[in-house]
């Protein structure tokens, strides 16, 4: 507490010896507002514009709430998968040593660069019956394809690198004395793991999944051609509801359907700055 | 003893096993579709391959991709420049909460990003009004939305946040004695900036360049929204859409040609980004 208190008023006496303040700050938020927050806002002025009767009809026809069903559902579960695997590759590429390592460690990235709808066609092309993929899949009897399993696979391989690049540093800091103690009161590696490294590793976890997550969400580009998009099947997400209403000049409805999806990431985002606001404070406590 | 052996064998087998999980996982996530992309792309043969990137679509695809790409990069760096020195040098309070908008692109749908501009500067826009009056001042038609204006503004929306992010914590690491004391000495902002700052920031910087580059050539779902005539406001990933939907083999095939050219430019950002991570790790150490 006392040191917080030191902190404003040190932060109150500071002088500004470093010129620019005004420029640099003025530009920053001119250049905010105009290019993102502006067009944001008007997306939520227009969406309250509605009347509330309006709003509620078109977040709720049973095309619009499938949507949101599927693409939360799907993003959780890759979420999920994202974190298991995250941090084993983390695990891995932080503790030990073979060969190929700096290659795995590069490939790790190659989601964030790689253009979405380029993963999209290529992953559809796999997984069909007669893919790659698709075809030994189809044989156990697993269709990947234009099913909800297919997004899934989708938003797995463009969340992969969040929570491998949220655990991986914060394991390389880990501070080695936590397991010393913990071998030496008698735990095998298996408990160390997971008593005393996974609850150390919580926050980073939670931060990798809840960006995972939330990209997911929104995914487009990456989902839509391998989901096969039919209404029947549920295989629609939000992105590609929000496209079609778009593509048939409905915006009442594009709008309150992005007025939710906005609502939800921005939950999602101030749930993520807390994780890391707490985490940052627990370490500083040490 | 015994026991010891034991416990060694014991991780080293889980050792094995998780290398051997993750590698199988990178290898079916990641490594088999980049492979699949330049395998498709060339089913048809090398030469059709040529022909498919020098068709008149792809060709103009091409063009539109490069203008919003270089202006999206233009208008990120200066923006990433100028808000990494409000939000490290000085500060003030509701720092928190910028820095925290500054990242809204990242954390949105890119189709609700199309939306917004639609929104703001389309018909029903409340921008509208404003644009038409502009036009008939200036003499002539002003059209964002469905045109090429809108898509360079949305490649710069979902690529905003990329430089400022990567100067950041370069930045804030790094701390402002210096800069201090160049100001107290009577130095100006400008010559601050170029003999202290920016030696240090170079390489995040060109970092950040590259990574926002990659990211905008590839965006997808906001120009998407916000570009429907092909030929004349599609970029590269739109034409690719449009190659692989028209379904005959020869257009997916092209499209996969297209598609190759992405893929190995994001291969190339990849390997950039290592040797400018050792880079700066090296500056680091000799500083």
């Amino acid at each position: 507490m006392r040191s917080m208190s030191d902190k404003k008023v040190k932060q109150h006496k500071k002088p500004r010896v470093i010129p620019g303040f005004g420029i640099t700050l003025g530009t920053t938020v001119a250049m905010l507002s105009i290019l993102i927050l502006i067009p944001l806002g008007s997306v939520m002025v227009y969406a309250f514009c509605m009347t509330p009767r309006e709003f509620w009809e078109n977040v709720t026809s049973p095309g619009v709430i499938y949507a949101f069903g599927t693409s939360i559902l799907t993003a959780f579960i890759a979420a999920v998968v994202n974190s298991v695997f995250g941090v084993i590759l983390a695990w891995v590429l932080v503790r030990y040593e073979f060969p190929g390592k700096m290659l795995l460690d590069g490939l790790i990235e190659l989601p964030f660069a790689i253009p979405t709808a380029v993963a999209g066609i290529t992953l559809s092309k796999l997984y069909v019956r007669d893919g790659f993929l698709g075809a030994p899949l189809a044989r156990l009897g697993i269709t990947v394809s234009y099913t909800h399993i297919g997004i899934t696979v989708a938003m797995i391989f463009v969340g992969i690198p969040f929570v491998v690049r949220s655990v991986q540093p914060v394991l390389e800091k880990l501070d080695p004395q936590f397991e010393e103690a913990s071998y030496i009161l008698g735990a095998d590696s298996f408990s160390t793991f997971f008593k005393v490294i996974l609850s150390e590793l919580m926050p980073a976890i939670l931060t990798g999944f809840g960006l995972a997550l939330a990209r997911g969400i929104g995914e487009y580009g990456s989902v839509i051609y391998i989901a096969g998009n039919s209404a029947r099947e549920h295989t629609q997400v939000v992105s590609y509801i929000i496209m079609q209403k778009l593509n048939y000049m409905d915006y009442p409805g594009a709008t309150a359907v992005a007025f939710v999806m906005l609502i939800i990431s921005f939950v999602l985002l101030l749930l993520i700055n807390i994780v890391q606001i707490r985490q940052s404070r627990r370490t500083n406590n040490i | 003893m015994a026991q010891n052996t034991k416990e060694k064998k014991k991780t080293d087998i889980v050792r094995i096993l998780l290398i051997f999980i993750s590698l199988a996982f990178v290898a079916v996530m990641l490594v088999i579709p980049l492979v699949s992309v330049i395998y498709n792309s060339l089913r048809k043969g090398f030469a059709f391959y040529v022909e498919a990137l020098s068709g008149k679509y792809v060709v103009s695809a091409f063009k539109v991709t490069m203008l919003a790409t270089v202006i999206a990069v233009a208008v990120n760096t200066f923006f990433g420049l100028v808000a990494s020195w409000a939000l490290t040098r000085f500060s003030f309070r509701g720092k928190q909460i910028l820095a925290t908008l500054i990242d809204i692109p990242f954390s949105i749908s890119p189709v609700i990003a199309g939306l917004a501009y639609i929104m703001t500067f389309g018909r029903l826009g409340w921008a509208a009004p404003f644009l038409e009056w502009l036009g008939g001042l200036l003499g002539i038609e002003i059209k964002i939305v469905f045109a090429l204006p809108g898509v360079v503004l949305a490649t710069i929306f979902v690529t905003f946040p990329f430089v400022s992010r990567e100067l950041i914590p370069v930045l804030n690491a790094d701390g402002t004695d210096e800069e201090e004391a160049a100001a107290l000495m009577g130095a100006g902002g400008w010559s601050i900036f170029k003999s202290i700052t920016f030696p240090r920031i170079k390489w995040a910087l060109l970092y950040g360049v590259i990574l926002c580059t990659a990211r905008a050539l590839g965006e997808f779902g906001a120009v998407h929204a916000l570009s429907k005539t092909r030929g004349k406001t599609f970029t590269l990933p739109l034409e690719i859409d449009a190659l692989y939907l028209s379904g005959d083999q020869d257009s997916i095939v092209a499209s996969f040609a297209v598609s190759s050219i992405l893929v190995i430019l994001a291969v190339l950002v990849l390997v950039l980004r290592y040797v400018l991570e050792y880079k700066a790790k090296s500056a680091g150490k000799r500083r």
